[in-house]
């Protein structure tokens, strides 16, 4: 079963064109900051938004398509969705949840509620089945949306920011179990998520997103290691700075440059990290090729990490006992050096 | 045009529907009030004020007319009318409703209130009526007598037994020995009247003077005076009353030849 | 939970002084007007009055038209509701308007305009009688019609805001589940409106078995087929006020009973808002 879809719509002043594809068995997490239109994408894939141009298409078959008029209302299709807040129907109870797609489908009541008492104890919650939502708690709703979306056996499972909102103590063992089931599916699986850890856990692929557009896509190694959007810098934690490189040496748009090692030209990217940064009081004289006047901004004492403001916004990591030795403050002006080998630099 | 609609028919209908005429009829009844013989003088009243009227809704267009005619002639006074079913009348004059003068449909709810004291003066007979079958302009399922009221394809709508015109009604089908099965029963004639005029009902039985009150909006049927009823409409002022010279004035004016002339026109008898 | 200490009790949790003694000012209001009847109920012909057969006629047909009239209003009036709250059309606050106009109408010009649209010689009247020989005048379908006509405002606009207030993210979910509207109509939307459903429906029933002008000017007054127990009580009230108050006493009894039976519960959804 396979995906291929180019996603154009827009919401509100959001414009969305995403070209998104996937093999069978393969599981895509779609990564990105609020608003990058994340769940629009998902939206579109299911039907409840139509599209304004592109396709989507599931095993070769068109579910929408504007150009030649092809519209495949969300009922119709094979798809299963675990919403960011699940909405469980909230006067039925997790069984009749969980049977609900079958017996809209056609199934009489009898077999539905026994499918879905199969798919009930798949999640572990047999103890449950008779329960209403709002005697669930957070992880078990979670666990009885999924089982709701998955009991129909669609052939494109959606999943917008599974386990967003759980507490971070349930988000692992919630994620270890999503895990599991989603190995076991057999079908598209498409996720959602702001979190690195849920597309690391659960997901082969990545796709950052931002601002409706995809700026980057791979393995969550290879996006990590190489990062292309702030977004992802700022996740891994990493300092990312974007210029025009000419035989190594990276320019950015105000004019700093940094020297790297590599021989990179064109558009790139030189990725800092925070503990290859050393600070001096002093201009320092060696052998580094990059020394750059900073100012100190911010000092977070418990990530031992230090904002500096200068012709290139960085963050220094230095241990605790520097820290203490160099006794810094906000407004104090100090000297940041990195040697050019260890800066990576790739390109955009 | 609903509007339109509404303001071209409320009025007339709302005034017509408004009014409840209970005819309740009793027995034939006993000498509690007397024929007046008609005056031709009238007596001036000796003070100003306004007397409210209640009143037979039978007697709607010539009391209008009476008390129009009586306040020109006696401009210091004003006249006001309250027309309902007689029985709804006594019932709220029983209740204290603020009347000066009662004129009713029948004997028998004046007798009420002379016999609950509530009378200030001896009730005087001034008119008659009689029924009459009242069918639409051109009388369009050609009825001739009460016999053919019996015909269970026709639509017949009678007053209710509890109010004067339906107990006189069924006491007029008894005489005739016509059995009749009304398709409503209405609270006071004019309900009846409007259900013929607007074609909803095919007849009904309602008095002489509703079918010449009616215009070219309807038709009557005569109803032969041997099974037919004569309606005796008794004036009384009312104890609680403050005015009771105008009333006596007013009484007199009724009973008048000037007054019996109007009634006469509306098609009522002499008392 | 343990009982506060008196002295302790946030003031948040007792009710303000001035709301509790206006609130016992209405409710006194209300009770006064009943009692007033129980009062002066004379108890000794009361059984002789009701078992009249006038009387059970008169409750019967009430009961039946006032039910039909419901179902009616229910009928045509969910789908109205549906349409103002969920589609955006032009000319919709007109159609609303014309929906709920008969609310507040006196009855009587309901049952004037009625007349005039459904009588033997009305716009539309004149050819179901001449066609089809249907009338509505004088016939119990004609005191149905009537009380629908005056009772759908009230369940219309009842029921037209609990689909607004609906979460629609929940039809969204059933959609993706695979049900057809018609199916998550049934089994998603329907329950969701459940207490406004039946509070409408409430509102709607009571109207009609109440409704008095629009019956009396449209249909008529006949016993055991037209004259429900608001005209039975009305005529009474005129030549034997005793028996329009055992009447009177009877119609409060019953709808008292209704309103009563309608707990709480069945006027708060079934459950309380997931996540």
């Amino acid at each position: 079963m396979s995906l291929d879809a180019r996603v154009v719509c827009s919401r509100g002043s959001l414009e969305v064109d995403v070209a998104l594809a996937a093999e069978p068995g393969e599981v895509i997490a779609i990564l990105g900051p609020n608003g990058a239109g994340k769940s629009t994408i998902l939206r579109c894939l299911a039907g409840l938004l139509p599209l304004e141009d592109g396709h989507v298409q599931l095993d070769n078959v068109d579910l929408d398509r504007p150009t030649a008029d092809v519209f495949v209302r969300p009922e119709h299709r094979s798809i299963g969705f675990v919403f960011q807040n699940y909405l469980l129907f909230p006067s039925m109870t997790a069984l009749e949840n969980v049977a609900f797609g079958l017996r809209a489908r056609g199934m009489s009541a009898r077999q539905a509620r026994s499918q879905a008492a199969a798919w009930i104890e798949r999640v572990g919650l047999t103890d449950h089945a008779a329960h209403l939502p709002s005697a669930l708690s957070g992880g078990q709703a979670q666990r009885i949306a999924l089982a709701r979306a998955m009991a129909t056996e669609p052939r494109l499972l959606l999943l917008d920011e599974p386990l967003a909102a759980l507490d971070a103590g349930t988000r692992s063992e919630v994620r270890r179990e999503l895990q599991h089931h989603l190995r076991t599916f057999h079908g598209v699986r498409i996720l959602v998520t702001h979190d690195p850890l849920d597309a690391y856990a659960l997901a082969d692929r990545v796709v950052v997103l931002q601002a409706g557009k995809v700026v980057q896509q791979g393995t969550l190694t290879d996006v990590t290691a190489r990062p292309k959007s702030r977004y992802v810098a700022d996740l891994v934690g990493v300092n990312l700075v974007k210029g025009t490189a000419s035989f190594g040496v990276l320019t950015t748009p105000s004019g700093a440059t940094v020297q790297t090692s590599d021989d990179v030209n064109g558009a790139a990217f030189a990725l800092i990290q925070p503990r290859s940064i050393a600070l001096y009081r002093s201009p320092p004289d060696g052998s580094p090729r990059n020394v750059w006047a900073t100012t100190v901004t911010d000092i977070d004492p418990r990530s031992h990490r230090v904002r500096l403001d200068g012709p290139i916004p960085l963050i220094a990591e230095v241990t605790v006992a520097a820290l203490d030795a160099l006794a810094l403050q906000a407004g104090d002006q100090l000297w940041a050096s990195v040697k050019a080998s260890e800066i990576t630099i790739y390109p955009a | 045009m609903a509007v339109k609609l509404l303001t071209s028919r409320v009025v007339p209908a709302v005034t017509a529907l408004a009014l409840v005429a209970a005819c309740a009829s009793t027995t034939s009844y006993t000498s509690a009030t007397t024929t007046a013989a008609p005056a031709t003088t009238m007596t001036a009243p000796t003070s100003k004020g306004q007397i409210t009227v209640f009143a037979a809704s039978s007697l709607t267009a010539a009391f209008t007319d009476l008390g129009a005619a009586f306040t020109k002639a006696h401009p210091e006074v004003r006249v006001t009318f309250s027309f309902d079913a007689s029985s709804a009348l006594v019932t709220q004059i029983t209740q204290g409703a603020p009347a000066d003068m009662f004129a009713s449909a029948d004997t028998a709810n004046m007798d009420k209130l002379t016999a609950a004291s509530l009378t200030a003066s001896t009730p005087v007979v001034f008119a008659t009526n009689a029924l009459s079958i009242i069918v639409p302009a051109g009388n369009p399922k050609g009825i001739k007598a009460p016999g053919d009221l019996a015909n269970t394809t026709l639509k017949v709508v009678l007053c209710d037994p509890t109010v004067p015109c339906g107990k006189y009604a069924k006491q007029s089908l008894d005489a005739a020995k016509v059995a009749v099965t009304p398709v409503s029963l209405e609270q006071n004639v004019k309900g009846v009247v409007t259900k013929v005029t607007t074609g909803e009902a095919d007849a009904g039985i309602a008095y002489v003077t509703d079918v010449k009150a009616a215009g070219d909006k309807a038709s009557g049927v005569d109803i032969p005076a041997a099974v037919n009823v004569v309606a005796k409409y008794p004036i009384a002022s009312i104890k609680s009353s403050t005015h009771h010279d105008i009333d006596a004035a007013f009484i007199a004016f009724v009973t008048s030849q000037e007054g019996q002339a109007i009634l006469a026109v509306s098609g009522f008898g002499k008392p | 939970m343990p009982r506060q200490n008196r002295w302790r009790r946030p003031i948040s949790q007792r009710p303000p002084w001035p709301a509790v003694v206006i609130a016992a000012v209405g409710i006194a209001f209300f009770a006064l007007a009943f009692m007033g009847l129980l009062w002066k109920v004379p108890w000794a012909s009361a059984w002789h009055v009701l078992s009249a057969a006038g009387s059970r006629k008169a409750l019967r047909l009430s009961l039946v038209c006032s039910v039909w009239a419901t179902v009616l209003a229910m009928f045509f009036g969910v789908p109205i509701a549906w349409l103002l709250a969920r589609l955006d059309f032009p000319g919709r606050g007109i159609a609303r308007a014309l929906c709920t106009l008969s609310m507040v109408l006196p009855p009587v010009v309901a049952g004037i305009a009625l007349f005039y649209a459904l009588g033997r010689r009305g716009i539309l009247g004149q050819y179901l009688d001449r066609w089809f020989g249907i009338t509505l005048p004088f016939t119990t379908a004609g005191v149905v019609v009537a009380q629908t006509f005056v009772a759908m405002p009230f369940l219309i606009l009842t029921v037209e805001a609990a689909f607004r207030q609906q979460d629609l993210q929940y039809e969204d979910a059933a959609r993706t589940l695979g049900a057809s509207r018609w199916y998550l109509f049934r089994r998603v939307t329907l329950p969701a409106i459940r207490p406004g459903l039946i509070a409408g429906g409430v509102l709607a029933w009571a109207r009609a078995l109440g409704e008095f002008g629009a019956t009396i000017t449209f249909a008529g007054n006949f016993p055991g087929r037209t004259q429900t127990m608001p005209l039975a009580i009305y005529l009474a009230a005129e030549t034997n006020p005793e028996e329009a108050l055992v009447l009177s006493l009877v119609l409060v009894a019953v709808s008292f009973g209704v309103l009563v039976a309608l707990r709480d519960r069945y006027l708060q959804s079934r459950s309380t808002p997931a996540l």
